[in-house]
């Protein structure tokens, strides 16, 4: 009787050994970044950091915005809401709101009115993948802030985190909200309760494609590695006038606008 | 052990129905936010926490009560708190799961809420917020419940146990700057980027836990046979006044940084919490915890006048509403408020985050209650 409960109790105490090494295993699985998981696409688009140039003086009506604002929300099918629970991506802010600390009493007045456009900076040291206890958002070797809505719990830190309010939650489900003949389905679905935001369409650069609303622009936002010196951002950042928003919280914003 | 609270009388039982009505309430609510998400709650973009993660901010401190008995009593072996130390312990545990509770709630996708254990995330202050919310619960079941057990069967508490009370103590510290730590390493959040905020999380947690606390007892004391001791109030009183003056000198120095230093980002909130902009029912009660802070000053500070059992509860009651107004609504709301924009957006929990909130709360005084009965009737048996 006393042999079999302690065999009993052999087996039981090494169960539960095997049982604690699985957390530690996966512990160490998910330190391993999502990069390794991709399959590189040979036509797929590269860099060491990817950066925008917003060259905010060919940027000045609604009628210059809207466009853009319209060919990423289709492309990733983000729903319009009215009112403070909305969804945006790509959006326009005045001067106070887009460089609160760096406006000043006699300023230009048409720079003071003026509005600018707003995405994810993308930055540096992103605070949102420093704060998101799950790595449902994180950041990828070639510079991109990404979002897993799939692995994201909902608990909006990432929102909290992020000075630029880049990030967008979804208060409700955001599907039926989309008309039928908008639906991109190349993009996939979420549900509620997740939180989303820019990608700089990594999905387009993986297929050889540049972001949509830098497609959509004529060339006013401009796109490239800032790594690189001879790419096309670096050489309008040396040859024009640029700042980011908040410099001194140093997260290193990847967006930069020509003022 | 768990059986004596199966035996009371009708008042224990009504009390126990009204707080399974509230869960049951508040629980289908819950269930009505999980399938519409919550966009029924008031929050917004730019105000992404609200009233679910101040409660957490708030009850993080309650359980702080018991470190400020379970310190003087085993560090410095001040008996008088003998009666009172259980009761500490174990207001911990229910505090801990009201705090635990608030945060499921919160969660846009709570089923997938293992996700922080799948996916642990040493760099997220999150990830340690849940493990030192969870040791707590963890360390004071444990310890409250085995010194019961023991005393119950007329023996001193294993040996075992003394290293877990110190390790409780400490323990009691972390979550409570854990907690601050949450808000205080964000970047571009005015009213939370200060290093004194986690010293403002203990020093508030110390006055309005203990405060708490005392006020449960003296309703326990009317309820059941159970005395406090008045050598306990006393020093209890005394713990809260100290706590409390601490607690306003740290906010009057982040007073003092933003209007002498003028600089936007540090006083807007404060302007904006005491309403020189965009005046709204946060200025309001702002102004509310103000006055019954100077109240609750007022009536703890002179010795007289603290020892008066009459006036002791009002002042005690002021406190711990200026304490809740301070730290579980104007902290959250005035972190969001300039948002990333430096602008104004309202906010205001609506009825079902209320009543969410409220089945939160009873989930944690059920808890409570049965660990209280049980407490009681050993104390009664072996007294």
């Amino acid at each position: 009787m006393n042999e079999t409960r302690r065999t009993f109790l052999k087996y039981a105490g090494l169960s539960l050994a095997g049982l604690a090494a699985l957390p530690a295993a996966n512990a160490a699985a998910a330190y391993i970044p999502h990069t390794v998981h991709e399959k590189p696409n040979p036509d797929a688009l590269k860099a060491k950091r990817w950066g925008m140039v917003i060259d905010t003086r060919r940027l000045n009506t609604e009628a210059d915005f809207k466009p853009l604002i319209d060919a990423c929300h289709k492309t990733h099918n983000v729903p319009t809401i009215e009112g403070p629970q909305e969804v945006k991506w790509l959006w326009t802010d005045d001067m106070h709101a887009v460089f609160p600390e760096q406006h000043g009493e006699f300023q230009h007045k048409e720079i003071e009115h003026k509005n600018f456009l707003l995405l994810c900076n993308h930055c540096y040291n992103p605070p949102c993948v420093r704060v998101c206890p799950t790595k449902a958002t994180f950041k990828l070797k070639s510079g991109i802030t990404m979002m897993d809505m799939h692995r994201c719990i909902g608990c909006r830190y990432c929102m909290a985190a992020c000075p630029y309010g880049a990030r967008s939650f979804n208060f409700k489900d955001p599907m039926p909200l989309i008309p039928e003949e908008d639906l991109n389905p190349a993009y996939p679905a979420r549900t509620r309760g997740v939180v989303e935001k820019c990608t700089f369409c990594n999905d387009r650069l993986e297929k050889g494609m540049l972001p949509a609303c830098v497609e959509a622009s004529n060339g006013a936002l401009l796109f490239g590695d800032l790594s690189d010196p001879s790419s096309p951002v670096r050489k309008a950042l040396k040859e024009n006038y640029s700042i980011v928003r908040k410099p001194n919280l140093g997260t290193q914003p990847s967006v930069y606008y020509i003022i | 052990m768990l059986e004596t609270a199966l035996k009371g009388n009708s008042r224990y039982w009504g009390w126990i129905a009204l707080l399974l009505i509230i869960m049951g309430v508040g629980g289908a609510t819950w269930v009505w936010q999980l399938q519409e998400g919550l966009t029924i709650t008031g929050l917004s973009r730019d105000v992404s926490w609200g009233f679910y993660v101040a409660q957490l901010t708030y009850m993080v401190g309650v359980a702080a009560a018991a470190v400020m008995l379970v310190l003087p009593y085993y560090f410095h072996h001040y008996k008088e708190f003998k009666n009172m130390i259980i009761l500490a312990e174990f207001q911990a545990v229910g505090a801990i799961i009201i705090c635990m509770g608030s945060i499921v709630v919160d969660l846009g996708q709570p089923q997938r809420m293992l996700n922080v254990i799948l996916h642990p995330t040493p760099n997220s202050v999150l990830f340690w917020d849940m493990v030192v919310l969870n040791g707590y619960l963890f360390l004071n079941l444990l310890i409250g419940w085995v010194t019961l057990m023991h005393q119950r069967n007329n023996m001193l508490p294993p040996k075992w146990v003394k290293p877990l009370v110190y390790l409780s103590i400490v323990w009691a510290v972390s979550i409570h700057t854990v907690t601050a730590f949450l808000y205080q390493g964000l970047p571009g959040r005015h009213l939370w980027f200060t290093a004194i905020l986690a010293p403002r999380f203990l020093a508030s947690a110390f006055c309005a836990g203990p405060a708490i606390l005392l006020l449960v007892a003296m309703v326990v004391e009317k309820v059941s046979n159970f005395r406090v001791g008045e050598e306990a109030k006393k020093a209890m009183a005394k713990i809260i006044v100290y706590a409390m003056c601490i607690n306003i000198f740290l906010f009057l120095c982040e007073v003092f940084t933003a209007f002498y230093s003028g600089v936007p980002g540090h006083k807007h909130p404060i302007e904006f919490l005491f309403g020189a902009w965009n005046a709204n029912y946060v200025s309001v009660m702002m102004w509310i915890a103000t006055l019954l802070a100077a109240f609750s000053l007022i009536c703890l500070i002179p010795p007289k006048l603290r020892e008066n059992q009459k006036l002791l509860p009002w002042a005690l009651i002021a406190l711990v509403i200026a304490t809740y107004i301070d730290k579980g609504i104007g902290l959250l709301v005035g972190g969001f408020t300039p948002n990333p924009f430096e602008g104004f957006s309202f906010y205001a929990p609506t009825m079902p985050e209320i009543m969410i909130t409220a089945a939160v709360y009873a989930a944690g005084a059920f808890v409570v209650t049965i660990l209280y009965k049980v407490a009681l009737a050993v104390k009664a048996e072996t007294a």
